[in-house]
């Protein structure tokens, strides 16, 4: 059985020119020590989803879900004391800014240890020592030096570090990411999966690792569920979601890396913008930007099974061909 | 070919102060930088932050000058008052949604530069202003519009335009695409493409995104610490780095492709600060390959295999 298993959650938000769906009956689900990497553009959804999960919120916001269980308890069910000791304890969540999610008044010491007064039973001896021994399983060098230390006299790095420390330091079962690296360098940044990756493999820790960049993705994946616009569009293995992705969306975003353009010039590009609040298509969101778009598209798209990796598109591409095409053509040729 | 742009040893050092009575300090933000730049080629500088990129693009588009070096622009010494210079190089920002003032139409942000630089009437603004929408792929009725009304790529545009009203010749564009999304990423770097071939411009492309540089680079310039350590063609760097930094950057840059999870070259540690720069060879102290004599001698850029290296050991 799943880890955790969201099934159709939606996000509303009540805005002053009216509601906006921000998530639209997105399934989630992550096996114990699996690495599930959530991928999409700015407004793909992605990281409120698992906001919702989190019940960070805003009051404007609804959530609504057929299920949403974690570690075979019934989170929509729960008290709201309930749910406080599972959620920073064994569902814990990193953010993109290390340096304004940490308080900048207060050290690194106190806000460790925040965490392990709230959900254990260390005295405050117990819990400096355990501070010690998470910034050095997180690589911080001379932690007892660093205790003392505030927010603004890290770099970036470290303040990631310190933030992966606060939310390691319960042992949860599952760590939310949500892109943990994108304000730092590509050195720093290398150093930081590497460290999120060795956490998952020796806590027996399943992640779940929000991003836009493709290039991360294929390095840490497991599983890969594409966004787009508050939908899942996708689901697969990473490998054959590289190697042959079954919605136009997907396949659009992978030929639009710049290091998968086979010659200098023209990149492929996708046109049009990702559809905001007024101007929602009424079918398939993805439709006015689809190259393989036909009349149905504009009605609706339909979700396909598994073997297509459940790509919301009527007409999912096998190798780059719409199926329906293979079909024809496998008919003219016989 | 007579170079547009050619540097020669460009420093920048600023003077800090610690606290009210505390003995100045002084960053060494650039130290001796030297390049070139062609029209209608792109020289990319590649580093972390700090490494002093943001730096040399204040000083090529003159909003500061060099504490030390030389700098021709358009065979003339550059100057901060010279208005000639001023509308032959350019600049566009990384962040499309700070780089344009929101109480301004597009039309007025476009025209700006015409009416502070060129004697031209209204009308003639107006019209330079609406080829170059449609250049860029903006329509007529945006010339109405706020920033507020666009989506970044757009804004981007709208960016890339303004740079381009007074025809300069040199663009300084300091990670243009890193603040946008991947399908509109594209969509801006083939129009930068476009621009360049069609105008002939020189593009000193600042950027950290490795694969973008790959594939808009004809010469690529790495940076740490305020020095250049690795300059040469963008084959070259690429295919078979030879500074072992170039190398870490290159395995950091994590690659599109699940059937490639390679071994990095590890880094250790973090960028030193530019206040307290090691010494000899800057990148000593994180070096996988450095060897004792790499802290006292500072090496200097030599060619090897077809580019300038500044490695001891390269």
């Amino acid at each position: 059985m799943s880890l955790l298993e969201i099934r159709n959650l939606s996000v509303t938000f009540d805005t002053a020119s009216g509601p906006f769906r921000a998530v639209d009956g997105v399934d989630v689900s992550v096996d114990a020590r699996e690495i599930l990497s959530i991928v999409g553009e700015s407004g793909s959804g992605k990281s409120v989803s698992m906001l919702a999960l989190m019940g960070l919120l805003p009051d404007t916001a609804t959530v609504t879900a057929d299920m949403m269980r974690f570690d075979g308890r019934d989170l929509l069910t729960m008290t709201k004391r309930q749910k406080r000791s599972v959620i920073g304890r064994d569902i814990a969540m990193i953010f993109q800014e290390p340096m304004s999610s940490l308080n900048p008044c207060f050290t690194v010491e106190f806000q460790i240890s925040e965490m392990l007064r709230r959900h254990t039973d260390l005295d405050r001896s117990a819990r400096r020592k355990r501070a010690i021994e998470l910034m050095e399983a997180v690589g911080i060098p001379s932690p007892e030096k660093r205790l003392g230390t505030f927010p603004h006299q890290l770099s970036g790095g470290m303040s990631q570090r310190v933030m992966i420390a606060m939310a390691t330091s319960c042992r949860p079962k599952l760590l939310i990411a949500d892109e943990p690296t994108t304000a730092l360098d590509v050195t720093i940044q290398a150093q930081i999966l590497d460290l999120l990756k060795d956490l998952c493999a020796d806590n027996d820790m399943a992640l779940v690792l929000i991003t836009h960049d493709m290039g991360v993705v294929a390095q840490m994946a497991d599983r890969v569920q594409v966004q787009y616009a508050g939908q899942k569009v996708e689901e697969q293995q990473v490998r054959p979601l590289f190697a042959d992705p079954h919605h136009p969306y997907t396949a659009a975003l992978l030929s639009a890396l710049p290091e998968r353009a086979t010659a200098r010039g023209h990149l492929p590009s996708i046109r049009g913008v990702v559809p905001g609040q007024f101007d929602r298509p009424p079918g398939c969101l993805f439709e006015p930007r689809c190259s393989f778009a036909v009349e149905s598209c504009r009605r609706g798209a339909e979700r396909q099974g598994p073997d297509l990796g459940y790509a919301l598109c009527n007409r999912p591409l096998i190798n780059g061909v719409p199926a329906d095409e293979r079909v024809a053509d496998a008919q003219v040729k016989a | 070919m007579s170079d547009l742009l050619k540097a020669t040893g460009l420093t920048k050092h600023y003077e800090v102060r610690k606290g009210m009575f505390g003995a100045p300090d002084v960053v060494k933000a650039l130290n001796g930088v030297s390049f070139s730049l062609e029209p209608a080629k792109t020289l990319a500088v590649v580093g972390e932050s700090g490494c002093g990129k943001s730096t040399l693009a204040r000083l090529v588009t003159m909003i500061e000058e060099p504490t030390e070096g030389e700098l021709i622009i358009d065979g003339r010494p550059a100057k901060a008052g010279d208005k000639h210079l001023r509308q032959t190089v350019q600049i566009v920002f990384q962040n499309p949604y700070g780089s344009l003032n929101p109480r301004q139409k597009v039309g007025a942000i476009l025209e700006e530069p015409l009416k502070v630089n060129l004697p031209d009437d209204a009308k003639t603004r107006r019209k330079k202003a609406e080829a170059m929408m449609e250049r860029v792929g903006l329509r007529p009725e945006h010339y109405d519009r706020y920033p507020h009304m666009f989506s970044g790529g757009q804004r981007q545009r709208i960016a890339i335009a303004r740079a381009l009203m007074l025809n300069p010749k040199i663009l300084v564009l300091d990670e243009p695409v890193s603040a946008l999304d991947l399908s509109i990423q594209a969509q801006v770097l083939n129009l930068l493409i476009d621009l360049q071939q069609e105008f002939g411009l020189a593009y000193m492309f600042i950027s950290h995104d490795l694969s973008v540089v790959k594939h808009i680079a004809d010469d690529v310039m790495v940076m740490y610490l305020g020095r250049s350590i690795e300059k040469g063609s963008g084959d070259h760097v690429f295919d078979d780095p030879r500074h072992p930094y170039t190398q870490a950057l290159m395995s950091a840059t994590p690659i599109a492709d699940p059937n490639q999870r390679r071994q990095r070259v590890k880094l250790e540690g973090e960028l030193p600060s530019p206040l307290n720069i090691p010494s000899g060879c800057a990148f000593h102290p994180r070096c996988p390959i450095a060897e004792p004599f790499c802290s006292q001698e500072k090496p200097e850029l030599r060619e090897v295999a077809g580019r300038l290296v500044a490695c001891h050991l390269a």
